[in-house]
């Protein structure tokens, strides 16, 4: 069971730093366009 | 088996699925009211897929010889209102000059949006849905029929080392994310026609929004269980004539027979070439949507199925369309992707004793295996007797 307790905590820890990874590179995917940053209402 | 009650299965089955999205002519709309301008009627019309005559606004496109004085208001359009311009630009009667750049800058109407919404929230959710609903009634209609499938002559009490840590690593990250990218996946296809009249939509939205970063950043966990079980794995999931014997003999599931089988059987074996093949093919649409516009596939994939097949496919595309293609390519895989391992985790879990403990320590009954890998058991044996490993 360790295995998959593991691998589990694995894949969500790459979720969490996927989009800081990507915006290193550049790529930045899931923050991209987000509204809190992109749209001025002003 | 009873033809009668089949059939009328099959006509119940039929019933349930919504045909709205079938194309039908629109009924003739009186627009004096407006001025020969589109009606709510018109625009109800084409949301419902309807065939609309669309003639009253494509040959609606302005007129030079209206055109007023340049020093009037609006003398500046030539005879054509804004309206009169857009409408031109969407039957492509002009061709205009963009200062903007970019993938999709230059598209400034795109008329498949409609048609791409209406398919994924018609056929793909109805029988995707449907689909899934049918396999886990399926499973639990054979679960009371066949029962589990036991160890005959119950456990050894001894066992055998099935997957080392890396594999079960490699299989758990693979399957952890693939059910994370089920979930939210679902959430977000299916929630805006089933959880927001249950939860609202302030509630939906928050869901929404977590199932997005969710789906949109685990896939990377997904593909690279997908690259490690790959080559982990393929080595022992070639097809040979063993395969052809054990699907023959059912597997031995109805038959309560044994097949020979090595490190991985046919249904195994199937199981893998699925995953691989439909995990490639959902992380190669899943990376174009997640990257808008960047990596557009479809074109050149119509290009090469109408050079192999002969088909008629199109293969000039515009940047929007791309997407659509993408996204509703992805959906259908997936889906298919989550019958397949609904089944497979049946069969792994409450289907089969003695069965999760491959994936669970590693460590699986050597009745059960003699019994279901008895091939794999006499080489594993055979390495230890020399000294090896399996």
């Amino acid at each position: 069971m360790k295995a998959m307790i593991s691998a589990f905590v694995v894949a969500l820890a790459i979720a969490f730093a996927a989009p800081s990874v990507l915006n290193e590179f550049g790529w930045s995917a899931a923050e991209k366009g987000s509204s809190a940053t992109s749209v001025r209402l002003n | 088996m009873n033809f009668k009650a089949v059939t009328a299965a099959l006509l119940l089955v039929a019933s349930l699925f919504n045909t709205s999205w079938a194309n039908e002519t629109a009924p003739v709309v009186d627009r004096t009211s407006t001025g020969g301008a589109q009606t709510l009627e018109d625009i109800m019309a084409r949301q419902a897929q309807l065939n609309v005559d669309e003639r009253f606004r494509s040959e609606n496109i302005g007129d030079p010889s209206r055109a007023k004085a340049i020093t009037e208001q609006l003398g500046t359009n030539g005879g054509a209102s804004d309206s009169e311009v857009y409408r031109a630009i969407r039957y492509n009667e002009i061709d205009p000059s963009l200062q903007q750049r970019g993938p999709a800058a230059e598209v400034l109407i795109q008329d498949a949006g409609m048609p791409w919404y209406k398919l994924r929230e018609g056929p793909v959710i109805t029988y995707g849905g449907g689909a899934l609903l049918g396999i886990i009634g399926l499973l639990i209609v054979f679960y009371f029929v066949r029962g589990r499938i036991m160890i005959d002559g119950g456990p050894a009490g001894t066992t055998i080392e099935r997957f080392k840590a890396i594999e079960r690593f490699g299989h758990w990250l693979l399957a952890g994310s693939f059910i994370a990218l089920g979930v939210t996946g679902l959430l977000v296809l299916m929630g805006r026609k089933f959880l927001i009249p249950v939860i609202g939509p302030e509630a939906f939205a928050t869901l929404a929004a977590g199932s997005k970063f969710i789906h949109n950043n685990i896939a990377w966990a997904f593909m690279i269980g997908l690259v490690m079980t790959f080559f982990m794995w393929v080595a022992h999931n070639i097809p040979n004539k063993l395969d052809i014997k054990w699907l023959l003999a059912g597997g031995g599931i109805f038959t309560k027979s044994h097949p020979s089988a090595k490190k991985f059987n046919a249904g195994q074996k199937i199981i893998f070439w699925t995953v691989m093949i439909m995990g490639f093919s959902v992380s190669l649409s899943g990376l174009s949507l997640l990257f808008p516009f960047e990596l557009p596939m479809f074109a050149k994939t119509f290009a090469l199925i109408n050079s192999v097949a002969g088909t008629d496919l199109p293969t000039v595309l515009l940047p929007h369309e791309e997407m659509q293609y993408a996204n509703i390519w992805h959906s259908i895989v997936a889906f298919v992707m989550m019958l397949a391992i609904i089944a497979h985790i049946y069969i792994g879990s409450v289907g089969m004793e003695g069965a999760f403990d491959a994936m669970g320590n590693g460590q699986v009954d050597l009745e059960w295996a003699r019994q279901h890998h008895d091939l794999w058991v006499a080489e594993v044996e055979a390495k230890q007797g020399k000294g090896g490993s399996s």
